[in-house]
């Protein structure tokens, strides 16, 4: 039997972890710890929801809903000195939570201070682009949607950025495969003869750079032409013709050769 | 832009052609000697003045973040060699921050030694890169081939610290995996003698008077502080709008905070602003290696950070002590597995802030690492600052962004 692994995830899993083994969490101190993250945390509570705020390594990190996105950003970028959005991006909780959780890092340069913004949307929801106030997010989010499928409504060009345009998929989901399809090869003949006519057609070529020796068909045997279509698995007929020398060329021979020039 | 080729509409790999509005759409790239990699640009022009510009990425794309979360977190610091190929213990190096400070650890004084110095010497060289493929596709030929000449002597620097050129991974997650080998000090000494006299009486002094050079690069590529910060450019494109912002000041990590250096800030907002400042830069990177040096041979011969639960002991502990080799294979087999929590840890790349975020669930797998790579912005604000300029410039602009593909595309 095939080993099970989940379709919501299909990403590397740990080969061994103890049965006992809890996994420990990095520290979480109070936003009210520093005075900088208190006094802007305050400030953005007068006019938004605020989910959950903390200071985690250094930075404070404030969940909110993700229709507030733009007044938050707005709030910190005006009224808060934050003036730069270095980073936008998504993580994948949709096999847990059936959430992505969006995130902005921003950066104060006066004060050296950084706090990232958080939300979290449902699948298939989009969110409002931030583009307005930060061009940054003009690359950003194209990216995100890029990467999972994460649409920003009134982006001015939310178009794929990494990946071809025609691409299937969005590769940093946890559902996207780390192989291609081994079966694949299968699909159309089954879908044209069906299943039980695999023995008989063979599984398809998939490999446009194959080059099959016994193929009489496809591919021409310079110097050493056979009739179209003659099976010479079993080595092929002498020629009475004579060919060009320009064909018939010996690579493997050097032109120049001592024994020759004497 | 994907085309449906089919018999009446052929396909163009360049397009080209006149448009009812007079305007022309050129194809800039995707390998074009000046594009520094794989960068497509499609311009829209209007006679030689470009009234848009698009530029299309992803030619280098490599998925590196997604590597990055089916990998152990010891197993992708080779791959981030990968980012920013011109100076790749920058990327090594912001990694592996990100990691120890998820970790909570701190390497020890003489592995922060070795790595302020290697760091420093890897902004050398990629500026020395820069000015070199600069002037290259501006159009002066020599400068490229005597910095080119400096670099070597860098590069083999670099080679007999970690022996290999280009994707060093000279730094580990905890500290360093080498002391500095014997007389490697002392050829630093003279490369940065060398470099800093090649600096002011080769470099300098062919370009920065140079009516030439002045001309074509004053006034050429104006990205004001508003755009910077806009944009999210950081980096020389930052301090050259007038803005003094430098992570290794302002954020400081490794022995920054206890040195003395300048942040060299220019106001002129253009390409030659940002070019006296990559020039100034290499003199304080050489100033920097300079008081570096004497921390180094005071610090303790450790290399490694002490922690058990992530890092393997050196090499002796795991081949005399049980309990080490234990603790070695768990962790070789297993991959460390760091607390849950996320961090993201900026750094001070020679192309501006690199930044790693990486979300950890407490397996040995990062669940979500993003690379905040500052080439990438630097190609976004490329669609707002060449317009209005001439085709001319375009090139110059490009090179003088200093954006290289590897971080762009990722």
């Amino acid at each position: 039997m095939r080993k099970y692994t989940p379709k919501d995830n299909v990403q590397g899993k740990a080969y061994h972890t103890d049965r006992f083994w809890v996994a420990p969490s990095v520290p979480r101190t109070d936003a009210s710890e520093d005075a900088h993250f208190a006094a802007l945390l305050e400030k953005i509570k007068e006019s938004i929801a605020v989910k959950d705020a903390y200071i985690q390594i250094g930075q404070m990190v404030v969940h909110i809903n993700p229709e507030d996105n733009i007044a938050a950003l707005r709030l910190v970028k005006e009224a808060c000195d934050y003036a730069m959005c270095t980073e936008i991006s998504a993580v994948d909780y949709l096999a847990q939570e059936g959430e992505f959780e969006v995130f902005y890092q921003m950066l104060n340069l006066k004060k050296a201070k950084r706090i990232r913004i958080v939300t979290r949307l449902k699948e298939g929801q989009a969110i409002e682009s931030v583009v307005p106030l930060f061009n940054s997010a003009n690359f950003a989010e194209r990216e995100m949607y890029d990467m999972f499928g994460i649409v920003a409504n009134n982006h001015p060009f939310m178009k794929r950025i990494l990946m071809p345009d025609d691409w299937e998929g969005h590769p940093l989901l946890k559902t996207y495969p780390l192989q291609g399809d081994e079966a694949a090869s299968w699909y159309e003949v089954d879908k044209i003869f069906g299943k039980e006519y695999r023995e008989i057609i063979g599984a398809e070529n998939r490999d446009p750079s194959k080059i099959d020796r016994y193929d009489t068909k496809r591919f021409s045997r310079v110097g050493y032409e056979v009739p179209f279509d003659a099976d010479i698995s079993e080595g092929e007929k002498e020629t009475p013709i004579e060919y060009s020398e320009t064909l018939l060329v010996n690579y493997n021979k050097s032109s120049k050769q001592l024994d020759e020039r004497r | 832009m994907m085309q449906q080729p089919n018999k009446l509409v052929p396909f163009f790999e360049n397009l080209n052609f006149e448009r009812d509005d007079n305007t022309m759409v050129v194809n800039f790239g995707p390998q074009h000697p000046s594009a520094h990699g794989q960068l497509r640009l499609m311009l829209e022009l209007e006679g030689e003045k470009v009234v848009k510009a698009y530029p299309d990425i992803g030619y280098l794309h490599r998925g590196i973040e997604k590597m990055a979360e089916n990998m152990t977190y010891n197993e992708f610091l080779p791959t981030t060699d990968r980012l920013d190929y011109i100076a790749s213990t920058a990327n090594n190096y912001a990694y592996a921050h990100a990691v120890e400070k998820l970790l909570g650890i701190e390497a020890p004084r003489r592995a922060q030694a070795i790595r302020t110095m290697l760091l420093e010497l890897n902004r050398i060289i990629s500026h020395l890169f820069f000015i070199a493929t600069h002037a290259l596709d501006v159009g002066a030929m020599s400068v490229f081939l005597y910095a080119f000449r400096e670099r070597e002597f860098a590069m083999d620097l670099m080679e007999d610290y970690c022996g290999a050129r280009l994707t060093h991974s000279s730094v580990r997650i905890g500290g360093v995996p080498l002391d500095l080998p014997e007389g490697w000090l002392a050829q630093m000494m003279t490369f940065l003698d060398k470099m800093e006299h090649e600096l002011e009486h080769t470099y300098e002094a062919l370009l920065t008077e140079n009516r030439i050079w002045k001309m074509r690069l004053e006034d050429v590529g104006v990205i004001d502080a508003e755009d910077a910060l806009s944009w999210g450019c950081t980096g020389p494109i930052l301090r050259g709008a007038g803005v003094q912002y430098d992570v290794r000041k302002e954020e400081p990590y490794e022995l920054y905070g206890e040195l003395d250096f300048d942040i060299p800030v220019s106001d002129r907002n253009d390409a030659y602003g940002r070019y006296m400042l990559h020039v100034e830069e290499m003199r304080q990177s050489a100033r920097i290696i300079r008081q570096v040096m004497p921390i180094y041979r005071k610090s303790e011969p450790q290399l490694m950070a002490h922690a058990p639960q992530y890092l393997s002991a050196p090499k002796e502990e795991i081949m005399t002590q049980n309990y080490a080799l234990m603790q070695h294979f768990v962790l070789v087999t297993q991959g460390m597995r760091p607390p849950k929590g996320e961090v993201y840890a900026p750094t001070e790349s020679p192309k501006g802030e690199l930044g790693f975020y990486i979300k950890s669930e407490g397996e040995p797998y990062a669940y979500r690492l993003k690379c905040r790579a500052p080439s990438f912005y630097h190609t976004g604000i490329l669609q707002k600052v060449l317009v209005g300029t001439y085709l001319a410039d375009v090139v110059t602009m490009i090179s003088s962004s200093n954006i290289v593909f590897g971080e762009v595309d990722r």
